[in-house]
């Protein structure tokens, strides 16, 4: 999320060079350089304008359902019609394959396969649709996100614009208009949403009567909504205890259930298709999935511009405003573990300074391209509290994840022996039977270990 | 009685054992299923009805989960089941490797227990060695009993099936000899357990052998004891190897119901077919739709000239493939006299030798006026044989295409190891697409297969034809196929919707990997489809439904490079030239050859080269990377910045530095191949002697492959815990490696980054390799454009040596002067070596990559094949300050990728340079930057050739390549002249 020279305005395509020069030494023939002077191959795109707003519908992929619902209602508020989209299945794929370089990473595909499958479905009015992606602006190529998707869409779609949601003050011309009150909104979605989701593991694998989570999760999905409605999102403690109290009055089953964590690059961690459904399998295997919050991505992202500043002396004045920002967030963050731990019958999430203290000790916080740090320090994290059963869920030949996931992993087994890890490579060619099949080897030894 | 039955159904056998309370064996067995999984699993239940009595049954393998789920018995995973055989069985084993069909496990018993199976690249160990062995065209038998008998073994890219055979095909098309190949097949096998799953563990002990390919196989059970160093006593193979899992199952049916075997069977019959993959549509709805596709492609065909009758000239066209040999003789007017296709078996020297005493003796009434070779085994047929002419496989290709279709503008020819695709413009290649080591091999996949299911491949492919579910197969290589069509057949698909299946995803494997089509227009609007693969009707209405086309296949479709040979001949015979110089009659019926394997130590390169001497006294030497191989002489002052980088780099540590604070190791790879002036003239100016690690070479990889914790990533990357291990055995003091999110800012991008991997690199190795710790292994986080913190970073990472923050602050300047002056001096060595250029008249080729590919064992020495072929070589950081700035569609974040765009625009200024871009399989980013740089240069009408390198130390694709380069650019000026 770092703060970028802003992207100069797109021009159509057009050469600015002079002929091929014949002969001569390097530099004759060469103009000589000056600011203006720039060769553009860049291609224009359609830009999102305010008077959009209105009349479109904007797609968004599908990444962990319940969060983008809550944060879907959270957008409304603010005028944008956004639609989640749960297109799957080989056809999705094909598309995603048919535009993106096969090199690329799985969820770039999984992600533009989805957009061009739903505008080809005929469901949308593709002259008044858009597409939704967010942008984090780090090192790792998932920040050439949006280029892929516009390259994707001027194939089929040329009319169709691409938005862009970051906070890095990337693609202004087509990005979401952000203002704090808003973003603080987004922010309860997220902590709402990852509470939801941590209760709902937390009782799904357990409850006597099926479905019977799924209808509280309903439930406190339309109670949050509602605060949101009544502007009542910021009285966090009774929302807080609203779905505490709702998931712990499932009747439940005590029993053993192993508990597995789920780490990895952050779409296919959460995103079920990308997965392949990884938690239904888990709790079809009859686990419990432990998912990290998605706040603490959030978090991670916010305070590596503070590491920033402080580690290379960068960007300091806008460091401080995501230091404020990151010191509130973390603040209701704090709060909510503490009405958990109260509460009394869920474990609470990870306490993200507690993250940062487990970062240091097995990495550099300087690792802050992808996932990261966060992925070690998720995981021990996930040891410490008796999730020491992980999936390490990477896509197939992910940059970062060769150094903070299957890197890792020794390091981590170093320091917890009881930690079991398998790293699971998600790829648009990877057979669910081998992911399934290691995954099986995982839990196999986690039962063994259970029954000693 | 009551028994426990175990059943292990992997993806190519089934192993079912019986055993009595008392845990004894009864009986076990080891059949090939031939993916028909449900029905082999009965037959073999159905034979140890005699035993009578009721069962406990449990069932394991990969193929097995699907089966046990819906026919509601008791599964354990495979690895789980071992563990637990192995613990009753061999309680004093430390470790276990078991090699399955597809799968390879390491069982750590003792220090630690710990199961690991491979990656999803690996995947393929007994189904590796049988595709071996077809493309050696012996049996996996005759492969063992011959690697015994092996004098030398190659290296081989261990990392998966389709890389080993990049590396193999070229050394069977050189005449290595097929026992040294088998050898180093299975020392492949090896290194890909050792490496790949091991990870920096060793495996020491009392180590146990399990599975089928290590039961049966004498040469690879040799290979492990040689690698692992283990005595008879510490290397056990069980008798009963093969069936472990199975009997590891039964152990475990303990826990499971007891029941009659009759009632077993009958759940395993009713058990239903899986639902769960995805499947297409049927290729053809009726009959009549495949009469009507028939009849159409059977307009596109030669006309036929009987060969007894025929008196006068003709031409011969050698096509010495990958994997098979084609032949044609044509007459002046362009009809087939004869013509021969077949798999080369390894000897295609020998074939064509054979065929043309064929030809010879069929007629005596043709003369032979032109003769012309292409393919891999070009330069060796042509001096073997004295043949004409040879030339690049791309433009004979092209040439036969063109002869059926004048107005063709794509041509796309899938042969049994290759896809090429050709765009075409007015009558000349505008653009070539080759594809990569990773999509190779797909045309002989079908075949390998057809073969493991005990059919030919015609009648396989007649099987898909008519499929109802057509299964989706993926299409990223053929080791993710195999494992695709693993799961299918779990799920009770047939062969035929197998075969159907294998066919689309060969089709997308193309159109979506080689050509990176979005639609189908920009394939144009007359396709002629060529090259063996094609002649499988089920593969070309693949193509034709996937882009929407009609396209022509013409019956000689897996003769094309043969013809267009042919026609080459034909055009370019001299009229006074009568008759061909290609061996007589008598002279092949004295020929022989005799080939022989040395390693040649012309340079630090040590190239594997063979050297073939014929019965006439004359020699081939092939393998070579350079002139010197061959026995010449090199140029001096070969117009080649690579080679100036690499020794300048070499030469930059002051060897006669006194050091008095010490020594510092820098390993010279990744960030180090553009900061090493930098650190050099920090520690000098600091007082330290600075030692670099070894010259990369494969056994440098070897050194520290133990330790590679992700087998995906780059082979730059991966060769960094080599550099690692050799500072750690010259004993250097510590070894400095420092971590840069950011790169120096060059001011031509919206920002700075290094790439993940370089950037954070040293913690991989800190947290993998044992020998490291903070003491010897210093690793500051920086960032190298802010002297402050830097400095800062510097004075704490060195706090032990008590050195002033103002003498850092001093040397770090020093430091970055020096590197601006190396950067300077790569400019001026390439002002100097275009100029040169320009003098002599040489076209200009700007190998574009990474500051790291001027490491000779990252680009095998392209540099110098370049120069060989009369170029003259720049890299991307000689030329870029002389590119405008560029404006791109992509996020332009990343140091080194600017300069490939400004690189880019540079060239499309010259008439006289191209640019040639250097990938590392593996490299994410370039996935991203590729795409640009060719749309950069075709945007003013250049061409665009990339070149993915990695372990494999194959230069014959890239040869092809380059070629196909040359001959486009040549064909681009004529154009342009006339």
């Amino acid at each position: 999320m770092k703060k970028t020279m802003s992207p100069t305005p797109a021009s159509p395509r057009h050469l600015s060079c002079p002929p091929p020069a014949s002969g001569g030494g390097v530099g004759e023939g060469v103009r000589p350089q000056t600011q203006s002077d720039i060769a553009d191959f860049s291609e224009d795109y359609p830009r999102f304008t305010r008077e959009m707003k209105d009349s479109y519908t904007i797609l968004i992929p599908d990444m962990l359902p319940w969060h983008f619902e809550l944060l879907i209602h959270v957008m409304a508020k603010e005028g944008y019609r956004l639609e989640a989209l749960h297109n799957e299945g080989q056809e999705v794929i094909d598309e995603g394959l048919k535009h993106v370089h096969n090199d690329t990473c799985y969820p770039a595909l999984c992600v533009i396969g989805q957009f061009l499958n739903a505008l080809k479905s005929g469901k949308y009015d593709v002259d008044h649709t858009a597409v939704l992606i967010t942008q984090s602006g780090g090192g790792c190529r998932a920040s050439n996100y949006i280029p892929l998707i516009r390259k994707a869409l001027r194939a089929e779609f040329p009319q169709v614009p691409v938005l862009s949601l970051n906070f890095a003050g990337l693609e202004k011309d087509s990005g979401i208009e952000v203002y704090p009150a808003f973003v603080l909104r987004l922010g309860y979605a997220i902590y709402y949403g990852d509470l939801i989701m941590s209760c709902y593991n937390q009782t799904k694998p357990y409850e006597i009567e099926a479905g019977s989570t799924d209808e509280v999760r309903e439930r406190c999905i339309g109670e949050i909504k509602a605060a949101f409605d009544a502007g009542k999102h910021r009285k966090l403690k009774r929302n807080i205890y609203f779905i505490l109290d709702a998931f712990a009055a499932v009747p439940v089953k005590r029993e053993p259930k192993i508990k597995v964590g789920i780490v990895g690059e952050i779409y296919v961690k959460y995103s079920p298709f990308g997965n392949s459904h990884l938690e239904e399998f888990l709790l079809r295997e009859g686990c419990e999935p432990v998912v990290p919050a998605l706040m603490d991505f959030v978090l991670y992202c916010i305070i590596n511009n503070v590491n920033d500043a402080k580690m290379y002396g960068k960007n300091r004045k806008s460091a401080f405003f995501f230091g404020i920002a990151y010191k509130y967030l973390y603040s209701i963050q704090k709060k909510i573990l503490k009405w958990t731990a109260r509460h009394g019958r869920f474990v609470p999430q990870h306490d993200f300074e507690r993250l940062r203290t487990l970062a240091d000790e097995v990495i550099n916080q300087g690792v802050k391209m992808g996932e990261g740090w966060l992925i070690p320090a998720e995981m021990a994290a996930l040891a410490e509290t008796g999730a020491e059963n992980i999936v390490c869920a990477q896509p197939f030949g992910c940059l970062p994840n060769h150094i903070a996931g299957k890197g890792a992993v020794r390091v981590i087994k170093g320091k917890y022996p009881s930690a079991n890890i398998v790293p699971v490579d998600y790829d648009p060619s990877a057979t669910k039977v081998n992911q399934e099949n290691r995954i099986k080897l995982m839990l196999a030894t986690a039962r063994e270990r259970m029954g000693e | 009685m009551s028994y426990f039955l175990g059943i292990d159904v992997g993806s190519t056998t089934v192993k079912v054992t019986v055993m009595d309370e008392a845990g004894k064996v009864l009986s076990s067995s080891y059949v090939r299923h031939f993916s028909r999984v449900r029905e082999t699993v009965l037959d073999e239940l159905e034979k140890i009805r005699p035993f009578g009595g009721t069962y406990r049954a449990a069932v394991t393998g990969s193929a097995g989960l699907g089966l046990a789920q819906r026919g509601g018995l008791t599964f354990v995973q495979e690895v789980q089941a071992a563990y637990g055989a192995i613990r009753a069985l061999y309680p004093d084993a430390d470790a276990a490797v078991e090699l399955g069909g597809e799968d390879a496990k390491i069982i750590f018993v003792t220090g630690g227990a710990e199961q690991r199976m491979n990656g999803s690249c690996a995947g393929g160990t007994g189904a590796f060695i049988d595709q071996m062995a077809t493309l050696l065209d012996i049996s996996v038998e005759e492969m063992d009993a011959l690697s015994l008998q092996a004098e030398r073994v190659y290296p081989i890219a261990s990392r998966c099936g389709v890389f080993a055979k990049s590396d193999i095909q070229p050394l069977l098309n050189q005449g290595a000899k097929k026992s040294d190949i088998a050898a180093s097949i299975f020392r492949a096998v090896v290194d890909q357990t050792v490496s790949g799953l091991a990870q920096g563990r060793r495996i020491k002990g009392k180590v146990l052998f399990l599975g089928g390919p290590l039961y049966f196989l004498k040469g690879l059970r040799r290979a492990f004891k040689e690698t692992l160093a283990l005595d008879d006593e510490h290397a056990i193979f069980p008798e009963n190897g093969p069936c472990f899992m199975s009997i590891g199952a039964a152990m475990y049916a303990k826990s499971a119901k007891e029941e009659p075997l009759d009632e077993i069977m009958a759940r395993l019959l009713a058990a239903p077919d899986g639902d769960s993959i995805a499947v297409g549509k049927p290729l053809f709805a009726s009959q009549e739709e495949y009469s009507e596709f028939i009849r159409r492609h059977g307009k596109s065909d030669l006309p036929f000239r009987d060969i007894y009758h025929y008196e006068g000239d003709a031409y011969l066209g050698i096509d010495s493939g990958s994997t098979t040999t084609k032949l044609m003789l044509i007459t002046p007017d362009n009809e087939i006299l004869w013509s021969h296709y077949q798999s080369n078996n390894g000897q295609p020297l020998e074939i064509v030798a054979e065929k043309l005493r064929e030809l010879y003796s069929l007629t005596k009434k043709i003369v032979i006026r032109g003769a012309c070779v292409t393919g891999y085994g070009e330069d060796m047929i042509r001096a073997a044989l004295k043949v004409d002419f040879g030339i690049v496989e791309t433009m004979a290709h092209f040439k036969a295409a063109l002869h059926f279709n004048p107005d063709v503008d794509f041509i796309i020819d899938i042969g049994g190891q290759d896809i090429k695709c050709f765009k075409v413009k007015n009558r000349a290649i505008d653009s070539i697409m080759l594809n990569e080591a990773c999509s190779s091999g797909c045309g002989s996949f079908i075949q390998t297969f057809a073969k493991a299911m005990g059919m030919d491949i015609e009648s396989f492919a007649r099987l898909g034809l008519f499929a109802k579910r057509p299964v989706e197969l993926g299409s990223r290589c053929t080791v993710f196929m195999n494992s695709s069509v693993k799961q299918a057949q779990k799920e009770g698909a047939s062969i035929e919707d197998i075969s159907a299946g294998l066919s689309s995803s060969i089709v997308k494997n193309a159109i979506y990997k080689v050509i990176r089509a979005r639609t189908p227009e920009e394939l144009g609007d007359h396709i002629v489809v060529q090259g063996g693969t094609f002649l499988n009707d089920a593969v070309l209405r693949s193509f034709e439904i996937e882009t929407g086309k009609e396209v022509v296949r013409p019956a000689i479709a897996g003769l094309m490079g043969a013809f267009g040979a042919a026609l080459y001949a034909k055009e370019n015979t001299p009229k006074d030239k009568l008759i061909s110089d290609i061996v007589t009659e008598a002279e092949l019926a004295h020929f022989s050859y005799a080939s022989r394997a040395v390693t040649c130590n012309g340079c630090t390169s040590h190239c594997s080269v063979n050297i073939l001497t014929f019965s006439d006294g004359r020699r081939f030497v092939s393998g070579n990377k350079c002139e010197r191989g061959a026995g010449l002489r090199p140029r001096r002052n070969a117009p080649d910045i690579y080679a100036f980088k690499y020794e300048g780099l070499l030469s930059m540590p002051d060897p006669s530095a006194e050091g008095k604070r010490g020594t510092v190791g820098l390993p010279l790879q990744l960030v180090m191949y553009e900061q090493l002036p930098l650190w050099t003239e920090f520690f000098e100016t600091c007082g330290f002697r600075v030692v670099l690690s070894d010259r990369s070479s494969r056994e440098l990889y070897f050194r520290g492959q133990h330790t590679v914790a992700s087998d995906t990533a780059c082979y730059p990357a991966k060769l960094t815990h080599g550099h690692i291990e050799s500072l750690l055995d010259r004993g250097v003091d510590f070894i400095f490696y420092p971590c840069e999110s950011y790169n120096l800012d060059e001011h031509d991008s919206v920002n700075h980054y290094n790439c993940p991997v370089v950037a954070y690199y040293p913690e991989l190795l800190k947290a993998n390799n044992e020998r490291l710790n903070g003491e010897n292994f210093i690793m500051p986080y920086l960032d190298p454009n802010d002297e402050r913190t830097t400095v800062k970073a510097l004075h704490r990472a060195l706090a032990r040596y008590k050195l002033s923050s103002s003498l850092i602050r001093t040397a770090y300047r020093a430091g970055l002067r020096r590197l601006e002056e190396w950067q300077a001096q790569i400019r001026e060595k390439g002002r100097e070596i275009l100029a040169a250029a320009e003098r002599e008249n040489l076209h200009v080729i700007v190998l574009a990559g990474r500051p790291y590919h001027a490491d000779p064992e990252i680009n095998h020495g392209i540099n110098k094949l370049l120069c060989s072929l009369g170029l003259a070589v720049l890299s991307e950081d000689a030329v870029f300050e002389e590119g405008a700035q560029v404006k791109v569609s992509v996020l332009n974040q990343w140091t080194y990728h600017a300069r490939l765009y400004r690189a880019a625009e540079y060239c499309t200024r010259r008439r006289d340079a191209d640019l040639v871009q250097l990938v590392s399989f593996g490299c994410g980013i370039d996935a991203i930057t590729t795409d640009e740089v060719r749309a950069i240069l075709e945007s003013r009408g250049k061409l665009y050739t990339q070149i993915k390198i990695d372990e494999i130390n194959n230069l014959g694709v890239v040869k092809i390549r380059l070629r196909s380069l040359l001959a486009a650019i040549e064909e681009q000026k004529r154009r342009e002249e006339e």
